[in-house]
C-alpha cells in the first residue's frame, strides 16, 4: 500500500508530472507515491522525471489503458 | 544553487494561445524536475503576465493548424481567416478541445509556475513600449532588461527562445 495515491487519469502532459511533484511533498522520505494516469506519454515522462530527480520508479504497469506508477521518494 | 544543479531560462516572445503553451509547459516541468527556471517576457510574450488573459489564436498564415473534425482534420483557407469573428471562434474551438483532452489552461500552468517559484522577469522596455505597468500584471514578476537576462543565461544550462 502506497503512502499516497494520485489520480491523474484524464490529464494530459505535463499535468501528471506537475501533480506528482506536488503530491510527493506530502510523502515522507523513503515513502511511496502511487500514480494512476491515462496519458501514454506519461511512461517515458515518469522514467525521465525519476532519473532527473533521484526518486526511484519502483514499478510501472498498464491495465486497460490506465498506467500505474509507484515511486519511492528519495531520502 | 549548487554547481551540480542544472537550470533553465526561456525568452517568451509570443502571446497567442498556441504559442503560450511551450514556454509554460517547459518551465513548469523543469521546475517540477528540480531546476531553477527563469522566464523573460518580452514583446508579444509580455501580455501573458496580465491579470486577465483571454488568449486567442489565428489560422491566418498557419497551414499546419488543422483541427480534428468529422473523423478527419480540417484547416481554414487563408481567405476565410479574414471573416469577422473567425479567430474568436477558432480560439473557442481550441479551448474546448484542450479542455476535453485534459490539457491544462494557460492560467492553470501560469499559477503552477508561480507556485513552483519560477522567476518571472517582465521586459522593462516592452512595458514602456506598450504602456503596461506592474499593476496590470499578476503578483510575482520583477522588472528587468537585456542585461538582466544575459546574466541569467550565462549561468543556465538550457536557454530557450520561444
Amino acid at each position: 500500500m502506497a503512502d499516497k495515491t494520485l489520480d491523474a487519469k484524464g490529464l494530459n502532459c505535463p499535468l501528471p508530472i506537475l501533480k506528482a511533484r506536488k503530491a510527493l511533498k506530502d510523502v515522507p522520505d523513503s515513502g511511496t507515491l502511487e500514480i494512476l494516469a491515462t496519458d501514454p506519454g506519461s511512461v517515458a515522462d515518469f522514467e525521465a522525471f525519476c532519473r532527473q530527480t533521484g526518486n526511484e520508479l519502483m514499478e510501472h504497469s498498464e491495465d486497460g489503458g490506465t498506467y500505474r506508477f509507484l515511486i519511492r521518494k528519495s531520502a | 544553487m549548487s554547481s551540480e544543479e542544472k537550470s533553465m531560462s526561456i525568452i517568451v516572445t509570443k502571446g497567442s494561445l498556441d504559442w503560450a503553451y511551450p514556454p509554460f509547459i517547459l518551465a513548469t516541468t523543469a521546475a517540477a524536475m528540480g531546476l531553477p527556471v527563469t522566464m523573460f517576457f518580452t514583446f508579444y510574450g509580455l501580455p501573458l503576465l496580465l491579470k486577465d488573459l483571454n488568449l486567442q489564436l489565428t489560422a491566418a498564415g498557419n497551414p499546419a493548424m488543422k483541427m480534428p473534425m468529422m473523423g478527419g482534420h480540417m484547416g481554414l483557407p487563408n481567405i476565410l481567416t479574414a471573416v469577422p469573428g473567425i479567430d474568436a471562434a477558432c480560439s473557442k474551438m481550441m479551448k474546448n478541445l484542450m479542455n476535453k483532452k485534459g490539457v491544462a489552461s494557460i492560467e492553470e500552468l501560469r499559477e503552477l509556475a508561480v507556485e513552483a517559484e519560477v522567476r518571472l522577469i517582465a521586459c522593462q522596455m516592452t512595458m514602456d513600449l506598450f504602456e503596461y505597468s506592474l499593476d496590470d500584471m499578476i503578483e510575482g514578476p520583477e522588472l528587468g532588461g537585456a542585461a538582466t537576462y544575459i546574466e541569467v543565461a550565462t549561468q543556465a544550462d538550457i536557454n530557450l527562445f520561444i
